[in-house]
């Protein structure tokens, strides 16, 4: 019998991607990190927790989210048959809520008390108080005080809850500052907390695991786009942060070699200004946040701060597997900055009625650049995985604007 | 003599003093590169009886913040691996007994090259490694190749280090075992006399390496009630606080930071001796 070559079997045992991943964290947290990846493991296999998933999937977020033909964008580009995969519609607004119902979910199984989670833009952190308030479980959220302040009306939902909100100030307060410091809780009430980690980073089997429930997103988008055009799509567009929605659309789709996948990072100021957070066209391989990947970091090994206008994408590393499959080449990733971002915001709120979220802006913008030179036959699907109504007062303020 | 003789040198001494051991754990380079050698310079004499150097850090994610904010003091006035090593190095030319046990986080040295940060580690007269996020899951990285150039790996257990998965953590463990005393980061909880005295016998089961007891000890009695039941006691964030105490407004070292840190050591010192 001969093994067909896949992209889609990693990690290995020990939670490698090639060089990349793995599990690098303190003493401390290893028989737990040991733990979840056992429950994990025995979850996956049983039936009860799919039907459970799927029964919350379809009542409580609302799944399938639809597939959108963008018509009117598809014309304004003149090239490109441009579809939207509308993550943006699950319950609370961004493919966020995916991954946090698997999450406590398996923190039930495993008996844990607590909840403790990160968040940048405050959609992770708002999706995980969701499923605190709906399990009936206490919740803390670590948020950089940079964040708190620009993100305001997501700590306000996030308190309205019922989680604790810790403004985090080390760094430049954004989303690295604020894994740190959940880390250092989970250090500290290993046996009471779960850590729902709100990206495919982190120790292994976090990446795995985080990457399983957002696959949900591109399971949905093969069998949408062969019932709506009865075929595959010819090209994946997605925006990186850590990389979760990401990698939830393009996972189901490694093995199709007719398709062309592209994640877009965010170019900030521009990667020369240096103030970025585009991990893999500016950033070497490194170890932070137990594992090993593409982070942005000075000469010395320090991690430097990542900036970008949408605090969903400011994280100065990426997921291990987006590294691998960048060096093994299946998978191109290129950046657009700040200014572009906002122009497609604008773009497709005019012509599509659509406020989408900054972070799917960035994915966007790309779009922008690729669709008018393909043929009109060339079926393009983009994740929008988050709306903008929490983005639309720092988005004024961008566009001097005041409310 | 070799950089393992002078550990094993060291707990041989102790034990025919027939008092534990004194470990001092400061950053490199806080709050600058000149103060920072003479503080460690001093702290043989002081009383500290192995001298454990802080390789700063921008992302710290076991430590609090007293510890964060020495790592960031380190990092400000320009200290990188190499300028540790350089330390390492200058203290070495002057003391050829007292063991330095290098202490941090992968990621620097991941970017310094792991066979060049040995070399220099080597050369500069390091006779151990602590790498706080480098579990025995991942020692082909850095353990091994350590091992193999002639490095202490000194490993860390913790409470929830179970009888199941201790020998795998002690496997490749040299030099002397690291026993976090809490669950949780540098310079928060203490942990009772009793659970450290439990946990040292339970460790003492399975190896016969000597015990070091660190987090959460912070005075000359803590000491005491540590080497009482363990082989050494580290203190950490209780003497980087101290040179917290003895910075200006403006961050920088007061006149009197070295000779007040080291005063502190002797009191803490005192607590070996009983
Ligand atoms: C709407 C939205 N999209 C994308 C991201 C980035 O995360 P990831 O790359 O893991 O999808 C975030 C993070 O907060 C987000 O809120």
């Amino acid at each position: 019998m001969s093994v067909r070559n896949t992209y889609r079997s990693g990690p290995d045992e020990r939670g490698h991607f090639g060089i990349f991943g793995g599990r690098f964290v303190a003493e401390t947290l290893m028989p737990l990190i040991l733990a979840v990846e056992e429950a994990y493991g025995a979850a996956k296999h049983d039936s009860s927790f799919a039907e459970e998933m799927r029964w919350l999937q379809a009542h409580y977020v609302g799944r399938p989210s639809p597939i959108y033909f963008a018509e009117r964008l598809t014309e304004h580009f003149g090239g490109a048959k441009l579809y939207f995969k509308r993550d943006e519609l699950n319950h609370t607004g961004s493919h966020k809520i995916n991954n946090c119902l698997g999450q406590i979910l398996l923190a039930k199984r495993m008996g844990k008390t607590r909840i403790i989670a990160e968040t940048g833009a405050g959609q992770h952190g708002v999706a995980v108080a969701t499923v605190c308030a709906r399990f009936n479980l206490p919740c803390v959220v670590y948020m950089g005080e940079t964040d708190v302040a620009r993100q305001a009306p997501n700590v306000f939902r996030m308190k309205l809850l019922g989680a604790e909100v810790v403004p985090v100030t080390g760094g430049t307060g954004t989303l690295k500052d604020a894994m740190n410091e959940a880390l250092r809780d989970w250090v500290a009430n290993v046996e009471s907390t779960f850590y729902i980690i709100g990206t495919v980073a982190g120790p292994h089997p976090y990446p795995a695991m985080v990457r399983d429930f957002q696959s949900v997103i591109g399971a949905e988008v093969r069998e949408q786009m062969q019932a709506q055009e009865g075929r595959l799509p010819d090209s994946l567009v997605a925006c990186i942060g850590g990389g979760s929605n990401a990698i939830g659309l393009f996972h189901p789709f490694l093995d199709d070699e007719s398709v062309r996948i592209i994640g877009v990072e965010a170019a900030g100021r521009g990667i020369d200004s240096g103030e970025h957070a585009a991990s893999l066209t500016g950033g070497e391989p490194g170890v932070l946040h137990g594992n090993r990947t593409y982070l942005l970091q000075d000469g010395d090994g320090q991690i430097k701060d990542a900036y970008s206008i949408s605090a969903g994408l400011d994280y100065p590393g990426i997921g291990p597997e987006h590294s691998w499959l960048k060096e093994i080449g299946r998978v191109e990733y290129v950046s657009v900055t700040d200014r572009e971002a906002l122009e497609a915001f604008q773009l497709c709120t005019a012509k599509e009625g659509i406020i989408p979220a900054l972070e799917p802006a960035h994915a966007l913008a790309h779009v922008a650049n690729l669709a008018p030179g393909l043929p009109k036959d060339h079926l393009m699907v983009m994740n929008l995985c988050g709306r903008g109504d929490k983005d639309v007062f720092s988005v004024a303020e961008h566009l001097g604007v005041s409310l | 003599m070799s950089a393992k003789s002078r550990l094993e040198h060291r707990f041989g001494a102790l034990k025919e003093a027939g008092r534990g051991g004194l470990f001092t754990f400061v950053t490199a380079g806080d709050p600058d590169p000149e103060t920072s050698l003479a503080l460690v310079k001093g702290l043989p004499a002081a009383g500290a009886d192995v001298i454990e150097l802080g390789m700063p850090f921008s992302d710290p994610m076991a430590d609090g913040p007293a510890i964060q904010a020495s790592s960031l003091r380190a990092l400000k006035a320009g200290t990188t691996l190499e300028g540790t090593l350089d330390l390492a190095a200058a203290f070495r030319q002057e003391d050829s007994e007292t063991p330095i046990i290098l202490m941090g986080y992968y990621n620097p040295i991941y970017r310094m090259g792991v066979d060049r940060f040995l070399e220099r580690a080597v050369a500069a007269g390091v006779d151990g490694l602590i790498i706080v996020d480098l579990p025995p899951e991942e020692d082909e990285e850095l353990c091994k190749p350590a091992i193999a150039a002639g490095l202490h790996w000194i490993r860390l257990t913790t409470p929830t280090t179970d009888d199941a998965r201790l020998p795998e953590v002690l496997r490749n463990a040299s030099g002397f075992i690291y026993y976090v005393s809490i669950m949780g980061i540098t310079g928060t909880k203490s942990a009772s006399r009793e659970a450290v005295a439990a946990a040292v016998t339970r460790l003492q089961r399975h190896s016969d390496l000597p015990v070091a007891v660190g987090f959460g000890i912070k005075t000359a009695e803590d000491v005491t009630d540590t080497v009482a039941v363990a082989d050494a006691a580290v203190v950490g964030s209780a003497l980087v606080e101290c040179m917290r105490a003895n910075l200006d407004e403006t961050g920088k070292a007061k006149p009197q930071l070295v000779e007040e840190v080291l005063a502190f050591v002797r009191a803490l010192a005192r607590g070996t001796r009983g």
